[in-house]
């Protein structure tokens, strides 16, 4: 099984070399790229969701306190891009952390109120304080500068964004099949079960919580970067359900379902804005007929088909 | 000094008392039983001394030291292992990670050294997939370390939960019915194998129904009864004691 998992990864990296080479235009390696950045997150949100069995609904807050970060920091400040960066990230983390503890401590559906109620707070913020962050109009973000070098052609951008997706596969793959991921896997299959093997469930729960909204808060910034311009639908509640969507449709605790999730929920909207007006009819129903079809999502559910295993 | 001390134990949840001033001792190394008749708080008591459950009042001391109210966590890190009644494996993970999890206190359980694959930890992984596979042998798995836990018989996941517990390397193991529901050539197998356990030195505290298994296995039995201690001590007394006669057979038996 772990082979077979590492050998996945030698193909993500292998189509990753070639796509930008079979491109046929701009519309595409932008199409990409995105699908790229949010494979990433999606990567961070399974290890919460599918892995250690914890829900987040606000996701989408977190990556937009990096995208702002990002935006406003260099912007108002000037800070450089990177230290914008790092910042967004650690007040993510530090603020992920402050609200998880608590509600860890309580048993059943809080996660998801309180991540919902997060993300929502943090959309409000967004929005009103104007002054900084543009408000509902948004906000300009100044290239990614590094010693004289500056990051604007989609074809940097392209190799940014692939790399970091293989490091994030490889760095997944690891934490998974290690004394931690066995840890969050084993809270998630049997709370009362880890805890008496020592596992501090409270600790492991909050630390994945934290790398996952660390993970959404960098790619937020990757993600204002390369678009050039912030708006607060980057960290509204649609795009956190959306995020989840990716999981789930890819396949809770599959590292490759999270790519084939972000992949095909970022292409669907393109693919299907031939409908005119139609298009959400038509991506609800493909969503239903997934989780009526493969409830466990893409990849577990045709890798169990194809006699796999997982 | 014994290994484990409890005095005037209980819980109440609302009106129920469950468990009532129940006081015993076990020594190191022995294998203790209790026994008493459904809804005589037996695994209540477990849930307590392993930290499932925080007492209402008494106290439990563990080498001298009082641990009651403790977390499971921190019971596993003074050496506390338990199985279940009711099954408590992990269906997500292989039956082979799910004895690997038990080792979970000996392992560097770094989160960055992890998703690096820093080579000390693969290598260590490596030598616990042999132990576990080992343990797995110990209990009688032997067949099964490839196997996914979900696809995984009954009796068998019951010792993949013995072999999970043993994995802590703990000094004292809680066996809440390692043979409920089993057949009977399975449960003189799992008899061999609380022997063998105690055999290496282990303290065992046993719930157990099957009293063939408890007169033969127990150097000591506490028998509780509506929360309350009713009787302590070797197989013999036990089994002539008229209130333990009583409340197994009717008080007119």
């Amino acid at each position: 099984m772990h082979k077979n998992a590492y050998f996945g990864l030698s193909i993500v990296v292998a189509i990753l070399a070639v796509l930008p080479f079979l491109l046929p235009n701009s519309f595409y390696m932008d199409l990409a790229i995105r699908m790229a950045i949010n494979a990433v997150i999606v990567l961070g949100l399974n290890l919460l969701i599918g892995f250690a069995g914890q829900i987040s609904l606000g996701h989408a807050g977190f990556l937009g306190i990096g995208a702002y970060a990002t935006a406003v920091l260099p912007t108002h400040f000037g800070w450089h891009p990177l230290l914008a960066m790092g910042a967004g990230a650690a007040v993510t983390g530090a603020l992920a952390a402050l609200v998880a503890r608590p509600i860890f401590k309580l048993k059943g559906h809080y996660l998801a109120m309180a991540t919902l109620g997060l993300g929502i707070i943090l959309n409000i913020a967004i929005r009103n304080e104007a002054t900084w962050t543009g408000g509902p109009d948004g906000m300009p973000v100044p290239a990614m500068g590094l010693l004289g070098f500056e990051l604007t052609s989609d074809k940097h951008w392209y190799w940014v964004v692939a790399i970091l997706l293989a490091v994030s596969v490889w760095a997944s793959l690891n934490l998974i099949d290690s004394p931690f991921g066995r840890a969050l896997r084993a809270l998630h299959g049997s709370e009362v079960a880890s805890q008496v093997v020592g596992v501090d469930v409270v600790r492991y729960k909050v630390a994945i919580f934290v790398l996952s909204a660390v993970f959404a808060s960098l790619m937020g910034s990757v993600t204002a970067h390369y678009v050039g311009f912030v708006t607060p639908n980057l960290a509204d509640f649609f795009h956190s359900i959306e995020l989840v969507t990716m999981v789930v449709i890819g396949g809770m605790a599959s590292v490759y379902g999270s790519l084939v999730g972000a992949v095909l929920l970022t292409a669907l909207p393109q693919a299907l804005a031939t409908f005119e007006g139609w298009e959400t009819v038509a991506f609800g129903t493909i969503l239903m007929l997934c989780m009526i079809f493969l409830p466990k999502g893409l990849v577990p559910t045709l890798a169990a088909r194809f006699g796999k295993g997982e | 000094m014994a290994l484990l001390d409890v005095s005037n134990l209980s819980i109440h949840f609302g009106g129920v008392k469950a468990v009532q001033n129940v006081s015993f001792s076990i020594d190191a190394g022995i294998v203790y039983s209790v026994i008493g008749p459904n809804g005589a708080g037996k695994t209540t008591l477990f849930n307590l001394i392993t930290g499932v459950y925080t007492p209402t009042a008494g106290e439990i001391r563990l080498d001298g030291e009082s641990i009651g109210g403790k977390s499971p966590n921190e019971l596993a890190r003074r050496g506390v292992a338990r199985t279940f009644q009711n099954l408590q494996i992990c269906m997500n993970m292989s039956a082979r990670e799910n004895v690997m999890v038990g080792a979970h206190l000996r392992l560097d359980r770094n989160l960055v050294k992890a998703a690096l694959r820093f080579p000390a930890l693969k290598s260590r992984d490596r030598e616990l997939q042999t132990e576990a596979a080992e343990l797995m042998a110990f209990v009688g798995l032997e067949k099964y370390v490839e196997a996914r836990a979900d696809s995984m018989p009954y009796g068998a996941l019951k010792r993949l939960e013995i072999a999970r517990a043993l994995a802590m390397k703990p000094r004292l193991i809680f066996l809440d019915e390692p043979a409920a529901g089993l057949n009977p050539k399975e449960t003189i197998e799992v008899d061999h194998l609380v022997r063998k356990i105690a055999d290496f030195g282990v303290t065992v505290v046993l719930v157990e129904h099957d009293m063939k298994m408890v007169m033969n296995l127990s150097d000591r039995i506490l028998v509780l009864d509506y929360g309350k201690k009713l009787a302590e001590g070797s197989g013999a007394e036990v089994r002539k004691n008229p209130d333990v006669i009583a409340a197994y057979l009717g008080a007119h038996a």
